[in-house]
């Protein structure tokens, strides 16, 4: 954790995602009640009310409540997505790589499948089909996010099944289901957790593409939402826009730079020892 | 060349099998679906439970989910994807309509990101830990964070709405009448803004691939022996570390063809682009099941092409791969 701060770009990275877990876990204290209900004159411009900082968006809703309460949904996003896809894929690259033969090539050929599909569009006809909710959107997102993990699982594993410590475990007559998940499995690990910064960016990046296109959760505020909310008054207030942007390019920007601190701290301290 | 045509056999037999995958898989999305052809077409016709029943059997709905799949199949085999409801013709004629726009947008995308990307790259690679390497970087970085939907709205509030240099919308100017090269220009001032909201994040990472592809490269022993021979700078950073730092983004191209045919989704919808995108999101919208489920098999099939033309690019590339399978 040292080392980790000793890296400036870490240092930005973390600190703007402690701003944004703040944003997020405040928000039901700082703007209690529905961040959807009208608190003002609609398009009321920002710094000109000390009660609405932001001012207000087309309905008359408060910019500044949104904006949090959207830190809550961009963040729950993308690290349920993440953790889902990371499980999923790690799971599956391990039994392919442990078990090799057929089973290693089907499924190998399934996450080719997967990543022959663009996956913004498989998030898209998923979303559509089972209909939009947060819970529906997290497994659309993971859907396609889960072949990375599960490549570089698989890889891992390659190497891992050959190590003394497996042989071990089958001597002593443990089941190969419980080898391949519960000895090789945490031993694979540390690579893939290495992609979780990219792939909670990218799930975060799709959730807001997904509800600019209005197939987020109605019932939630979203950044996306809230982009494609002033796009509809783009040009007598473009700020509407421009500021949820803003936090979403600040959000992103925090997950790589944090993501390529902890792989780069690491490193360093591999190189060391 | 047998080299190139015998990896390309066996990446065929693979992509025939992926592609088999994807197909099963939009059918069983297809099945999920609330509602059937027959209700789809009902929406908009109206009929009795008679007429249903009797549609039902004469579209082949009423049979087992196996006998649909295998149905399913032989009509795709004769490039047959069904009727789309929202468009009342073929969904194969309404794709083939679109498809050329997008793989225009997405060429010139591709075009920019990869040209001015690696050209970047190679600027900021030549001299690793530079300042002009720093300023690079992170202006790379933060450009990777940007969403594309979101830089074309600035890019429209910015340079259409406010400076009037481009147009807001479309592909081409309405019943313009032009022709020929009036008519080309056209375009391409159409979709200045499109190309650029689409491909300026994959610029990013194409310059940050090159960079750390070169500051790899800068560390081995041959560039060291280029020195010693006396070769210029410029010699070196061009044919010795930036050709041997492309590889990689060789490879990147196809990986990435198929994110960006995902995001042209976004983008084309906020320019009014008549591209396989827009048509993606007229499909969610008009709640056509069965041609969005067209669409990600074409994009599929355009993804496994795409991939198989830069694998042939690699073998030229690079005369170590597929070496073993030739002697063999």
């Amino acid at each position: 954790m040292r080392r980790l701060v000793q890296i400036p770009e870490a240092l930005v990275g973390l600190g703007i995602l402690a701003v944004l877990v703040v944003m997020a876990l405040a928000a039901p204290m700082l703007f209690p009640g529905d961040p959807l209900a009208i608190k003002g004159a609609p398009l009321l411009p920002p710094f000109q009310e000390w009660s609405l900082p932001l001012g207000t968006d087309r309905l008359g809703r408060d910019v500044l409540a949104e904006l949090f309460h959207g830190a809550r949904t961009s963040l729950a996003v993308g690290l349920a997505a993440a953790a889902a896809a990371i499980a999923v894929g790690a799971v599956i690259g391990t039994l392919a790589g442990f078990a090799g033969g057929i089973l290693d090539e089907t499924l190998m050929r399934i996450t080719d499948a997967f990543q022959t599909v663009p996956s913004f569009l498989l998030a898209l006809a998923f979303v559509s089909v089972v209909g939009p909710s947060l819970t529906v959107v997290v497994i659309a997102i993971a859907l396609s996010a889960w072949t990375g993990p599960a490549r570089v699982a698989r890889a891992e594993v390659l190497s891992i099944r050959e190590r003394d410590f497996v042989a071990g475990a089958r001597v002593i007559g443990m089941h190969p289901l419980e080898i391949a998940l519960r000895e090789v499995l945490p031993n694979a690990l540390p690579p893939v957790l290495a992609l979780s910064s990219v792939i909670v960016a990218s799930a975060i990046l799709i959730e807001a593409a997904l509800s600019f296109l209005g197939l987020g959760d109605p019932n939630r505020v979203t950044w996306g939402g809230m982009i494609a909310e002033g796009r509809t008054v783009l040009r007598s207030a473009p700020f509407l826009s421009i500021v949820p942007g803003i936090a979403l390019v600040l959000t992103v920007l925090g997950v790589y730079l944090a993501g390529e601190g902890v792989v780069e701290g690491t490193a360093v301290r591999k190189g060391l020892s | 060349m047998s080299r190139a045509l015998l990896l390309l056999r066996r990446r065929l037999v693979g992509s025939i099998f992926v592609l088999l995958i994807v197909i099963v898989g939009t059918f069983l999305l297809l099945e999920a679906a609330p509602g059937d052809a027959v209700d789809a077409y009902l929406v908009s016709t109206g009929g009795d439970a008679g007429l249903v029943e009797a549609m039902r059997q004469s579209w082949g709905l009423d049979q087992s989910a196996a006998t649909r799949l295998a149905n399913y199949l032989w009509a795709l085999l004769h490039l047959d994807l069904g009727q789309s409801v929202a468009f009342s013709r073929p969904i194969r004629d309404v794709i083939l309509e679109r498809l050329p726009v997008t793989l225009i947008l997405m060429g010139a995308s591709t075009a920019l990101s990869f040209g001015v990307g690696s050209a970047l790259g190679i600027y900021a690679g030549a001299r690793p830990g530079s300042v002009r390497d720093r300023v690079l970087s992170t202006a790379s970085l933060a450009l990777y964070a940007v969403p594309g939907f979101w830089l074309a709205l600035v890019l429209v509030i910015v340079f259409a709405v406010d400076l009037r240099w481009f147009p807001i919308s479309g592909f081409e100017t309405i019943a313009s009448g032009k022709t020929g090269f009036a008519r080309a220009a056209d375009i391409a001032r159409h979709l200045v803004l499109p190309v650029t909201s689409l491909g300026v994040i994959y610029l990013a990472l194409y310059l940050r691939m090159m960079r750390a592809g070169m500051a790899e490269v800068w560390r081995l022993d041959f560039i060291r022996a280029a020195r010693a021979r006396g070769l210029s700078r410029r010699r070196i950073v061009l044919a010795h570390v930036a050709r041997n730092a492309l590889l990689p983004l060789v490879t990147m191209l196809g990986l990435q063809s198929a994110q960006m045919l995902g995001g042209s989704v976004v983008i084309e919808s906020i320019f009014s682009v008549p591209g396989l995108g827009r048509l993606a999101q007229e499909a969610v919208a008009m709640r056509d099941t069965p041609l969005l489920l067209g669409i990600i098999l074409v994009s599929a099939i355009l993804v496994v092409l795409i991939n198989l033309l830069v694998d042939i690019a690699y073998a030229f590339l690079d005369p170590r791969v597929g070496a073993s399978e030739a002697s063999a």
